[in-house]
């Protein structure tokens, strides 16, 4: 059923057997890592300013606005123009910060979440490093960025950054239970924390459509931790606009700023690409249990655009709960982390243990 | 905190984001409701509000008369001195001397649109035009006089 699906690692094994027949092996191995580094960061650029276009359009478009609509055609050429001027400006550190964290912590932050892109399969056999613990990875490693913020809110030895880092950290350590809970559940239903094994386990149906309630309760819940670990409004307590001026990357300017800027977005696409992955089945066409016919037609749509446009579906939600929801307050943030989202994953996990352990999902 | 009340909870919860959802959903999906308007492209069928406040004018009818005795209530008014009424007696058909305007000085450099000349006018000899585009490149051109060459005060106006 799924070898009908173009698979991409026949590209990448001739790619290598291209460069193996010419060069030795450890500059094979150098070319190989200096080509995915090239185009993970050209990847990644042009994803934020899509990100970043698609995010100011949505905002214009729920709040009965145009958006950008002059430079360029529709006002694409706004992001160029946006990214231009930052990369132009000028980077100011300020006199009383800590001058080597507060240079360092941007890199701290992008590093990590350029890491994390590493075990997601864009397609079929699209994908980077596909370790056996790739949901763990992921997670351990997003968790990393948190670090970043710290520094940047300590080294910029100001009350608004540090507040702003030290209100990001509470967030960000009591959304990742919840979350990680949810991710639990998917990988007691498929049996692996592989990513290209999850994928597989969707191949009669996704784990949305095949998990009954439960799931749908744990993908809920995994979107809700998801925007909370993101800082964004609904839980944008971090960066407050109105109570901290930007939170933590208030002394940050031009091209630093530019790479938390960068970070956010790339963020967002990560745990939206592992809410499609785990939920939605990752790169795996719409399939319904055997019906072969209907799996087929579904298989001539090319995996990577299944994977961009589910993505990009949740990443549309999350739009969508920024620009209608107000900020919550800090005792309401961990009321809900506490007293309901917790307790729910957790019955919720029990749920779908006991719903794997007697077979009850398709 | 009994169990009813804690789901009950979710529930209202859930309620009311779906509701909010659903508006801005509508807005995302409906896009003729925009409000914007695309300034200089439509700058023949731009609509203002009514009230909106462009710059103090003095409306005068076919014959070229306004409605202003010169009481000076508009320039005292004025916060920061942007009008100043010059007067001078005139003789009426009973041959009465009677005081009207001279010049009424408009200064737009200096008009915040506060509206309380506006609102202090006796006789509504002034209002706010909608007109917004004074740029100019000299600024002595926004002084302005109010009053037309040879304007008269209407007949029954006091």
């Amino acid at each position: 059923m799924i070898l009908s699906i173009y698979n991409f690692t026949s590209l990448t094994d001739k790619f290598h057997g291209f460069l193996s027949a010419h060069l030795s092996d450890g500059i094979v191995l150098a070319t190989e890592l200096i080509v995915t580094g090239l185009l993970v960061i050209t990847f990644v650029a042009v994803l934020a300013m899509v990100l970043i276009y698609l995010e100011r359009k949505v905002a214009a478009y729920m709040q009965l606005r145009l958006g950008p609509n002059r430079v360029g055609i529709y006002g694409t050429g706004q992001v160029v123009a946006d990214v231009l001027k930052l990369v132009l400006k000028e980077g100011i550190t300020p006199d009383g910060a800590d001058k080597l964290m507060f240079n360092l912590a941007p890199y701290v932050v992008l590093s990590t979440c350029m890491m994390a892109l590493a075990p997601i399969a864009f397609g079929n056999g699209l994908v980077l490093w596909d370790l056996n613990i790739g949901v763990l990875y992921i997670t351990s490693i997003t968790s990393l960025g948190v670090i970043g913020i710290l520094i940047a809110g300590w080294s910029s030895n100001n009350k608004y950054s540090m507040l702003g880092a030290m209100r990001s950290g509470a967030q960000i350590v009591s959304y990742e239970l919840s979350a990680g809970l949810c991710i639990i559940s998917i990988v007691v239903l498929s049996g692996s924390m592989q990513i290209s094994d999850i994928v597989n386990s969707q191949a009669d149906g996704w784990w949305i459509f095949k998990g009954h309630i439960p799931v749908i309760i744990a993908f809920v819940i995994f979107i809700i931790a998801a925007t909370a670990e993101l800082n964004r409004a609904p839980f944008d307590l971090a960066e407050a606009e109105s109570e901290l001026t930007a939170g933590f990357h208030t002394e940050y300017s031009g091209m630093k700023f530019a790479m938390f800027f960068l970070a956010e977005y790339i963020n967002m696409f990560v745990l939206c690409a592992m809410a499609a992955t785990l939920f939605l089945g990752g790169w795996m066409p719409f399939h319904i249990g055997h019906w072969t016919a209907f799996n087929n037609v579904m298989d001539y749509i090319p995996s990577p655009l299944w994977f961009f446009g589910k993505t990009f579906f949740i990443i549309f939600i999350i739009m969508w709960f920024r620009w209608t929801f107000p900020r919550l307050r800090v005792d309401q943030l961990l009321d809900l982390e506490w007293k309901y989202l917790l307790p729910i994953s957790m019955v919720n996990l029990l749920a779908i243990a006991l719903m794997n352990i007697l077979g009850w999902h398709f | 905190m009994t169990l009813g009340n804690y789901f009950g909870n979710i529930y209202k919860g859930l309620k009311s984001l779906a509701a909010g959802m659903r508006l801005t959903g509508l807005y995302f999906v409906r896009r003729g409701d925009s409000l914007t308007q695309e300034y200089p492209e439509n700058r023949e069928s731009l609509k203002l509000a009514e009230r909106f406040r462009g710059e103090v004018v003095m409306p005068h009818n076919e014959s070229n008369e306004h409605r202003c005795t010169g009481c000076t209530a508009c320039e005292l008014a004025c916060p920061n001195g942007s009008i100043k009424i010059l007067t001078k007696f005139v003789v009426n058909e009973e041959g009465k001397k009677k005081k009207a305007i001279d010049t009424f000085v408009y200064h737009l450099d200096t008009c915040t649109m506060c509206n309380l000349c506006i609102v202090a006018c006796p006789t509504d000899a002034i209002i706010m035009a909608n007109n917004f585009e004074h740029s100019v490149f000299d600024r002595t051109k926004l002084l302005k006089v109010l009053n037309k060459p040879e304007s008269k005060i209407m007949t029954g106006v006091e």
